[in-house]
């Protein structure tokens, strides 16, 4: 909590208009802030909800494509909707700074970090080269990045993600501003990773009693940071207020939903093993071409009606497993056998019967949807070219799979996947794994680009159907929290080995592999002390 | 629906649709459109404008409308031809190289490569010298030459959607690759291959009419406008505008067609350029 | 470093690949094409005797590749062989020729580059205005134009009506440097009429592209100055594509030179090839094609090194 009441930010009634084909439309509804010095206001809602516009806003700036078409955004008195170019520019970076999402698309690349760094300060004549340089060396070392009295000597591409969002901070920080927008400055890392950015930022924010307005969807992740947070939904308020008080008691039942999706999770199932699972997988190793070797000695085994998750980061091999099960990729070494019997490695080699038993899911229903195919032709193409059916029979087959993925038949038969949004799209690519019958469907993580309560829905559909058709999932997914929604059995990936394998319950609680202790631990919690205690633990532990 | 979308075009849209509404016309009813025969000598030499012969007559006698809207047909149809043809090759080359990828994508992209590493012109000219300036040998080269670049863009477009995952999913159900280029590749890549076909067929209309101006194109007495342009290219000296007019019917409808397909693009590739 | 330096050298050893290949697919453009070559040319006068004679002249009755061989090492060496037309030898004509082609060509690329990217950088960041619309409208429409049409309006206004310039560039070594540059400025007029439009255009669509960045958003957020934005962002990351650009146009100048010198009667290497293509002058066609044709393999060559070592990936490798 700052102990400096004065008011740096307060937006009055802010308006924004987002233009879309010719026309524009009001994308913020009369926003209302009042930010103090030292204090860290996050900013929630899900897509669409207008945080990173109103962040933005705050610099009194907009995309293009994006206009501020009224309100008030009063920055120390000045008044950034009257104010000219000239006036804003003197403010940015000085006063007011900016960290975006992905530090590697916001370095140039022809720079080094030292001077992008230092470009600021010196331009704004806040300070002289060398004082930049020296001070560089300072922030990099508070931000804990290795080599800090050289690493300014790089160019953004040597060095890694997490290292270059923590420069992106010092970056921000070289003014010594008044308010820092983060603009979901962790999102595209890994968990692992995103700790260290985290607590980097809360150190340094603190440090220097600046305010700054924390973006992110993630409300776990916004409770270790902010002192307030407000709730958003399509550019209006939903609530506002004190941190903890809000995660104690929201008042808004969006705010409570927001906050009970870490606590869906299914009950572990007890069941006896049976014989002979549906799909084993023994000793796979795969490569990409140019032999770099992506999996090792990979076993795993799923049983009918069952769901396996396999956990891991960037670069486990999770997702290149799924490629080797279908024959996409085929493995140099072992086997999948499916009920007993030994699959052809290549896809090619499969016969049209067992192409069918097994189905896939996507991550990003945009891709995942020819846009010139029309939904009934999307579900009824594998009902004719797997199951022979046509006319008639295929068109009311069709309208059944759509009731059961909870989409209105006589709504949806006829549309294009451009009308629909990215929860339906996901139901419709269900559908058209479904269509098929499968024993198996292999589920690449199909909730991680969805919102976070379209993600609930589509893994409670998910559940419903496994109860209802007896069908298995392989459930890909680096999310820690949906394994718990979802899982049965756990696989534990990291570098293209299984760590950890096991019933849910066993492999969620201690004693566990030391990678699995690291990325349980890692996963934010709705308590706002989580990150300290978390820090402390591991310092204690070195 | 063209209306529809013609009354929201630019000035120089709805001005392009027009001028190749106007080609397409006089070059499909030339033969009735015209009292004179295609090479017919009627009157003397270079006579001036005006009277039964609105444009005067060229360096034969021949009437100037006349050999004007038949080289029209002439030189439009054959650089369409032309176009369909060098499509035909390059567009399907591409996105079976996109497609199938490996080795033969390999196989086939360095053989384009090599071919457009020699300029269009000198490989039309060095082919033409041996084998003579017929009109099939003429189709054939050029089409053979432009499909190179048909090919290039094919591939790039094609590829782009190849890594979608909608096109896996038809793989991986164990579609056939006609069908995942026929339903998969191509309805998504419609747009850029239209506006590439207008594209090549300006470039093909001004390089057949450029041989033909060199007198390596189309021969006589075939009406055509390059070799019109060279025909009567004395008349210049005069300050005499008739060769004048062969040249400019070629740049006007390259013009049409071009401010056509810029506005094709602008609208499709959701380039917006408010900003 | 050696990353970058094994790219060049491969780049390097493609380009050479190229030109061989290149030169093969010339020399057996003659061999494996229809149509009896010495009965073409010799036509009425074709007996038994003179077509073995002419064979033989031409080297026709040794195998195709000891013929190769022989013409490329004869190439090397810069003996080219002789005219079929005229019997001069090749060197000869085409020296004088050469140097008259890279004198228009040099001329045109001076003014139009520098036109051309000014002009479009501009109407990228002025992206829309009035400015912008109207250079786009006047590019687009100048592109459409033949070379040839363009030629004779010149040639009209400039020339028949104003009498400014003379309307046919015949130039010989006589003549001064100015005197030169004088009769070559309406074909070097014509060219650069139809180079910048399409540089512009090019340009541009580069320009716009890496505006639309989000390093370049981070500087406008840093609170930069627009001209610093420009200058020290932009800049540097468009000189990759700027240079392709730029040796894109060139190649096409190579092309466009052709017909220019065919309207003028200027005494270039475009001429000569026309005349022989019409003549049939098989060694004069097949030695001014290696030409041209050498000219675009080393300017395709130039842009992809430059892509390369402007790359600062390839620069400052991790």
């Amino acid at each position: 909590m700052s102990t400096d009441s004065e008011i740096i930010l307060t937006m009055r009634g802010l308006r924004i208009e987002g233009q879309a084909d010719e026309e524009w439309q009001e994308i913020v509804h009369g926003i209302d802030i009042d930010l103090r010095r030292g204090e860290v206001l996050g900013l929630i809602g899900e897509s669409g909800a207008g945080k990173s516009t109103i962040g933005l806003a705050a610099m009194g700036y907009a995309r293009p494509g994006c206009r501020l078409s009224g309100g008030e955004i009063m920055f120390d008195g000045i008044d950034l909707m009257k104010a000219s170019e000239e006036e804003k520019r003197s403010l940015r970076g000085v006063r007011i700074s900016y960290v975006a999402q992905s530090a590697a698309a916001s370095f140039n690349p022809a720079h080094r970090l030292i001077d992008q760094f230092a470009e600021s300060p010196v331009q704004h004549g806040v300070k002289s080269r060398s004082d930049a340089e020296e001070d560089a060396k300072v922030l990099f070392r508070r931000l804990k990045l290795p080599y800090p009295d050289t690493i300014g000597q790089r160019y953004p591409h040597q060095v890694s993600g997490g290292q270059l969002q923590r420069a992106m901070t010092a970056m921000a920080m070289s003014c010594r501003p008044d308010l820092i927008v983060f603009d979901e400055p962790t999102t595209a890392l890994d968990v692992t990773t995103q700790i260290e950015v985290l607590a980097a930022i809360k150190d340094v924010v603190k440090e220097f009693n600046t305010a700054a307005i924390y973006i992110t969807h993630d409300l776990a992740v916004v409770a270790q940071m902010a002192d307030r947070i407000m709730v958003l939904r399509y550019g209006n308020l939903i609530e506002e207020g004190d941190a903890r008080e809000m995660l104690a008691n929201p008042k808004d039942p969006y705010t409570a939903d927001l906050l009970a999706v870490r606590t869906f999770a299914k009950e572990g199932d007890n069941l006896p093993d049976q014989k002979v699972p549906l799909l084993k997988v023994e000793n796979v190793v795969a490569s990409y071409t140019g032999g770099v070797r992506v999996l090792q000695d990979v076993s795993v085994e799923i049983q009918r009606g069952r769901t396996v998750a396999v956990v891991g980061e960037s670069g486990s091999g999770k997702s290149t497993l799924a490629r080797a099960i279908t024959g996409l990729l085929p493995p140099e070494a072992g086997r999948v056998l499916y009920e007993g019997e030994v699959m052809p490695n290549a896809l090619d080699q499969r016969s049209r019967e067992q192409l069918r038993r097994m189905q896939m899911i996507y991550q990003m229903p945009d891709t995942a949807l020819n846009p010139r195919q029309r939904i009934s032709e999307i579900i009824g193409r594998p009902l004719s070219f797997y199951l022979d059916l046509h006319g008639k029979a295929r068109e009311e087959r069709v309208r059944e799979l759509l009731t059961l993925i909870e989409l209105d038949p006589a709504d949806y038969y006829d549309r294009f996947p451009g009308e629909l949004s990215g929860g339906q799209k996901q139901r419709i690519c269900i559908a058209r794994a479904l269509a098929a019958e499968p024993d198996l469907i292999i589920c690449d993580e199909v909730t991680s680009a969805l919102d976070q309560l379209v993600a609930e829905e589509i893994l409670k559909l998910l559940q419903k159907l496994q109860d209802e058709m007896n069908v298995s999932y392989l459930f890909i997914t680096h999310d820690l929290a949906t394994v718990r929604a979802i899982a049965d059995e756990i696989v534990v990936m990291l570098q293209g080995r299984v760590v950890e394998q096991g019933a849910k319950d066993e492999v969620l609680t201690p004693p566990h592999h030391e990678y699995t202790d690291l990325l349980l631990s890692s996963v934010p919690e709705m308590d706002p002390d989580w990150l300290d205690r978390l820090l402390v633990d591991r310092q204690n532990a070195e | 629906m063209v209306f529809k979308v013609l009354r929201d075009a630019p000035w120089s849209a709805r001005f392009g649709f027009g001028v190749i509404v106007f080609y397409v016309f006089t070059s499909l009813f030339a033969p009735v459109l015209t009292p004179y025969g295609e090479s017919q000598i009627v009157a003397g030499e270079f006579e001036p404008w005006g009277g039964e012969y609105w444009l005067g007559t060229d360096n034969l006698g021949r009437d100037m409308l006349t050999r004007l809207l038949y080289g029209g047909r002439n030189t439009i149809g054959i650089a369409f031809l032309t176009t369909v043809l060098a499509f035909l090759i390059g567009g399907v080359a591409g996105f079976i190289a996109a497609t199938l990828g490996g080795w033969l994508d390999n196989i086939i992209s360095r053989i384009v490569d090599v071919m457009m590493a020699i300029p269009t012109l000198v490989f039309a000219l060095l082919i033409l010298t041996i084998s003579g300036t017929s009109v099939p040998v003429l189709i054939i080269v050029i089409a053979v030459l432009d499909s190179t670049r048909v090919f290039r863009l094919a591939r790039a477009v094609a590829m782009n959607i190849v890594v979608m995952d909608y096109v896996e999913v038809a793989r991986l159900r164990g579609e056939g690759l006609f069908w995942i280029i026929r339903r998969e590749v191509l309805p998504n890549a419609m747009p850029p291959l239209v506006a590439e076909f207008g594209l090549r067929f300006c470039f093909v209309f001004l390089f057949i009419s450029a041989l033909s101006f060199l007198g390596l194109g189309i021969q006589p007495p075939t009406a055509d406008w390059g070799s019109m342009v060279r025909d009567n290219a004395t008349l210049i000296t005069f300050g005499d505008i008739t060769p004048l007019l062969p040249a400019a019917s070629i740049a006007l409808l390259t013009v049409g067609v071009n401010f056509v397909v810029d506005f094709f693009l602008h609208k499709t590739s959701g380039l917006r350029d408010e900003h | 470093m050696p990353q970058l330096l094994i790219m060049v050298a491969q780049r390097l050893a493609l380009g050479l690949l190229t030109l061989f290949v290149v030169s093969l697919i010339i020399f057996l453009g003659v061999e494996l094409l229809p149509g009896d070559l010495t009965q073409a040319i010799l036509g009425q006068a074709a007996t038994p005797e003179t077509v073995a004679a002419f064979r033989r002249e031409l080297g026709l009755d040794l195998p195709p590749h000891t013929r190769y061989l022989e013409w490329l090492g004869d190439i090397v060496q810069g003996d080219l062989g002789r005219s079929l037309a005229n019997g001069r030898e090749i060197s000869e004509l085409i020296g004088g020729r050469l140097y008259n082609t890279l004198f228009l060509a040099m001329i045109a690329a001076v003014i139009a580059i520098p036109l051309a990217l000014t002009l479009g950088v501009l109407a990228a960041l002025y992206r829309n205005s009035i400015f912008d619309r109207l250079v786009n409208i006047v590019t687009l429409t100048s592109i459409s134009f033949p070379e040839f049409f363009v030629a004779y309006i010149l040639i009209l206004f400039l020339s028949v009506n104003a009498g400014w310039f003379p309307s046919i560039s015949n130039i010989n070594d006589d003549l001064s440097f100015w005197e030169r540059v004088y009769r070559c400025v309406l074909p070097a007029l014509t060219l650069t009429l139809v180079v910048v439009a399409h540089m512009m255009r090019m340009t541009r669509a580069a320009i716009i592209n890496l505006l639309a960045s989000p390093y370049i958003e981070m500087a406008n957020l840093k609170g930069l100055t627009r001209s610093r934005i420009i200058v020290k962002h932009a800049l540097p990351n468009a000189l990759a594509p700027i240079i392709n650009v730029v040796v894109i146009n060139l190649a096409y100048l190579v092309v466009g030179v052709v017909v220019v010198e065919v309207v003028f009667v200027y005494p270039g290497m475009g001429q000569l090839l026309v005349d022989s293509v019409s003549k049939r002058d098989i060694p004069v066609v097949q030695s001014t094609s290696m030409f041209f044709a050498g000219a675009f393999v080393l300017l395709n060559l130039t842009a992809d090194l430059m892509a390369i070592i402007t790359n600062p990936r390839l620069l400052h490798p991790k």
